[in-house]
């Protein structure tokens, strides 16, 4: 990507750790959405209360990662919004 | 206009106790009609009551929210709180798909399932991370606001609408279509009258007042969807368990279910043909599709304009990124209890209906097979008679129900739910209440992003730029009202498989929005002339796939190279191809859905509900190389994308009102 030189330098380092923590979010999304049920069928050998853990994973699991990371992520980038000062009043 | 305002000042400061007055006044309504029931008011009349109260209800918040002002009609004035705009999001998401649907669903597939499930909660990461606060902060109206701004202009703009039309067309007809199915079911009504009453509620709420009449009434429809389907199940994990919190005691179930499997086997009940153990994958989707599907409804998710939408309507960037979340814990309140409907509905199944002589049939049946939901032995359950009839017909039949003589219906899992567990009446009328709230709210949301992009895109920034605002928010409501008769019309001639076809909606969603919005956000150097061509031939490549793959199979077959489709053992589903192609109808054209053909060709073994899979990739790929080619977007246009990253400032947009 060319450097544009009308972009601050404070916006530069704000952009970046916006996209490192996207990645970061990418990341963890790819693994419960995708990565952990690639293992279903050796998972379902591990029986929780009746579950079998990869069909647990599917079904609940993966969920609720989903959730929380989604409340940590409104978290984190609010605050790397507040430490360049960038954030709403 | 400043009594208006305070008014509203009062309102938003008291949503809490406004809600809350109406939940319970919602629950205390449910009490009213049980005493009802006891006194002995026939079930019918408690139906009846049950649809036209919450209907009336929804109809006077929409008429109460009504509005003359711009900004108010598009995106509620931009003051909903997170927490609130939330709900009316699970609201805007959650269908009769997913209320009567997915339940059904995972019972048939068992663990195959839930890649829907996934894929319908795991895009909201890419709307939070990728997509929604940028679009906020951007300050649009309508998705393709966005689109023609960053991309130069009104061929962008015309090209976006093209995508939202097709895709929430294709997703709304399936809504009035659920809609029809619970009204004729519950009112007895003639399916075709249905579904235009159910469309007479949906635009009581939603023409008046558009996004803020619809913002209000889509919480109070999550309310009651959500005490509807929580309420049988967890009385039933009570009665079972001990202890009312199914999604932790239908681990239990699913233990019995797979015990049970294995007696069934060894008993001839069933054979391993035509058993799905329960939580064994990849039995009904080929390895490759599963994850296909679970990708295509995710990215979907990301780019579908009726759940964009409703992030331009809360006060500030932060709260967008908030709401997405609380969006999500609220649909993952019912999507995390579908399962649980599944495995309870399976073990009634599997131990008190296979394996039982006949004439110990459960009478619950009775009720669904008289609708033709619920088939034994080839013939509908209408009565005991009929099966002991229909049984005997077949060569030596034991006289006890086998796996292969029971064939349900999978809208009847969720419905019949109370009647297994020994509820009374009122509790079904309460699901079946929940269940239009879903499509209602569902079809509200989808129905105003298509009438907005009509009368904000198409005729107020393409025809008429100097429309006064009385006159483009009557356009607005009449094109309102043209595109839902539209839709109602399609619904009546009965388009099959709703699955396939929302599927489909997010299929195209995907491949024609995902790679523009996010390169538009997250890459400066992107260009209009990338936009465009990325929008097109992703976008087109994908209507290509599934059109050819469901209607002109013969000819994908012969011209484009597309092979038979796998089962998940890896045999083709067409076994001579040679021979299916030498036969008469081979190169038919427009073909049904039960051609040899259809929906059984495509590439590399993908099934054409993830035709997105196909489209996105080439959309991002000409973005990219497009671009390039093409010079630099003008120092002004890198300046505003700097400006959509950084959640301080004002809209970039600035819409008079």
């Amino acid at each position: 990507m060319a450097p544009n030189k009308d972009t601050s330098a404070n916006d530069e380092a704000h952009w970046r750790k916006t996209t490192n923590l996207m990645w970061m979010h990418l990341g963890i999304w790819f693994f419960f959405g995708y990565v952990i049920h690639f293992f279903a069928p050796a998972l379902n050998k591990i029986v929780i209360l009746g579950f079998p853990l990869g069909f647990y994973m599917a079904a609940q699991g993966s969920l609720i990662a989903f959730v929380v990371q989604l409340f940590m992520f409104a978290k984190q980038q609010d605050k790397i919004d507040r430490e360049f000062g960038v954030a709403e009043d | 206009m400043a009594t208006q305002t305070s008014n509203d000042g009062s309102f938003l400061n008291n949503l809490g106790r406004v809600y809350g007055f109406y939940t319970g006044g919602f629950l205390a309504f449910v009490i009213f009609l049980a005493i009802l029931e006891q006194v002995g008011v026939p079930n019918k009349i408690l139906g009846y009551l049950f649809v036209f109260f919450t209907i009336a209800v929804y109809a006077i918040i929409g008429v109460l929210s009504r509005t003359a002002q711009v900004s108010e009609y598009y995106v509620a004035g931009r003051k909903v709180p997170a927490f609130y705009n939330g709900m009316a999001t699970g609201a805007d998401w959650m269908s009769a798909a997913s209320f009567v649907g997915m339940a059904g669903t995972l019972f048939l597939l068992g663990y195959d399932g839930l890649a829907w499930v996934l894929g319908w909660t795991g895009g909201y990461v890419l709307v939070a991370v990728l997509v929604g606060p940028y679009l906020r902060k951007f300050g649009a109206y309508t998705v393709p606001d966005f689109m023609s701004f960053r991309f130069g202009g009104n061929f962008a703009r015309f090209l976006a609408v093209l995508v939202l039309v097709a895709c929430s067309f294709t997703y709304v007809t399936a809504q009035i279509f659920g809609t029809g199915i619970i009204a004729s079911r519950f009112l007895g009504m003639p399916f075709e009258v249905a579904v235009f009453v159910g469309l007479l509620g949906i635009l009581l709420c939603s023409m008046l007042g558009g996004m803020r009449a619809v913002t209000w009434t889509q919480i109070a429809q999550y309310i009651v969807l959500i005490v509807a389907y929580l309420t049988p199940i967890v009385i039933l994990s009570t009665k079972k368990y001990g202890i009312p919190i199914p999604e932790l005691t239908y681990g239990q179930a699913i233990a019995d279910i797979t015990a049970r499997e294995a007696q069934m086997l060894k008993d001839g009940l069933a054979t391993t043909a035509n058993l799905k153990p329960h939580i064994t994958p990849w039995l009904t989707y080929t390895q490759l599709n599963f994850f296909a599907i679970i990708l295509c409804m995710m990215v979907g998710t990301a780019s579908l304009p009726h759940i964009l939408m409703r992030y331009f309507t809360t006060p500030s960037v932060r709260e967008a990124r908030k709401s997405v979340a609380w969006s999500l814990f609220f649909i993952f309140l019912l999507y995390f209890s579908a399962p649980a409907y599944a495995a309870f509905s399976k073990l009634e199944v599997y131990t008190n209906i296979i394996g039982r002589p006949i004439a110990d049939i459960r009478p619950w049946m009775f009720t669904w097979g008289e609708l033709g939901l619920i088939q034994v032995c080839g013939k509908n359950a209408a009565s005991l008679q009929a099966i002991v009839d229909a049984c005997k017909a077949i060569a030596g039949h034991g006289g006890v129900v086998r796996l292969q003589d029971f064939v349900i219906n999978t809208d009847v899992i969720v419905l019949s739910t109370p009647e297994i567990a020994g509820l009374p009446y009122v509790i079904s009328g309460l699901v079946a209440a929940g269940g239009l709230a879903a499509a209602l709210s569902t079809a509200d949301g989808l129905l105003l992003a298509i009438a907005n992009a009509l009368s904000h895109d198409i005729y107020y920034k393409m025809i008429d730029p100097n429309a006064p605002t009385v006159k483009r928010l009557s356009v607005a409501r009449i094109l309102l009202v043209i595109v839902a008769v539209a839709a109602a019309a399609t619904a009546s001639t009965r388009p099959a498989d709703i699955l396939a076809m929302v599927g489909w909606a997010f299929s195209l969603a995907m491949a024609g929005n995902f790679p523009a919005l996010v390169m538009g956000i997250w890459w400066k150097r992107a260009t209009a002339a990338g936009a465009v061509a990325g929008i097109i031939g992703g976008f087109g490549i994908a209507v290509l796939y599934l059109v050819v793959t469901r209607y002109f199979p013969g000819f994908g077959v012969s011209y484009l190279g597309m092979s038979s489709l796998t089962n998940p053992a890896g045999a083709p589903l067409i076994a001579d191809m040679a021979k299916a192609m030498a036969a008469p109808n081979a190169m038919d054209s427009w073909v049904a859905a039960s051609h040899p053909l259809a929906s059984k060709v495509g590439w590399f073994g993908l099934t054409n509900i993830a035709a997105g899979l196909i489209g996105m990739p080439v959309g991002f790929a000409l973005i990219y190389i497009v671009s390039l080619m093409t010079p630099a977007p003008s120092k002004e246009m890198q300046a505003f994308v700097d400006e959509i990253r950084k959640p301080r400032g004002r809209t970039i947009l600035q819409e008079k009102d």
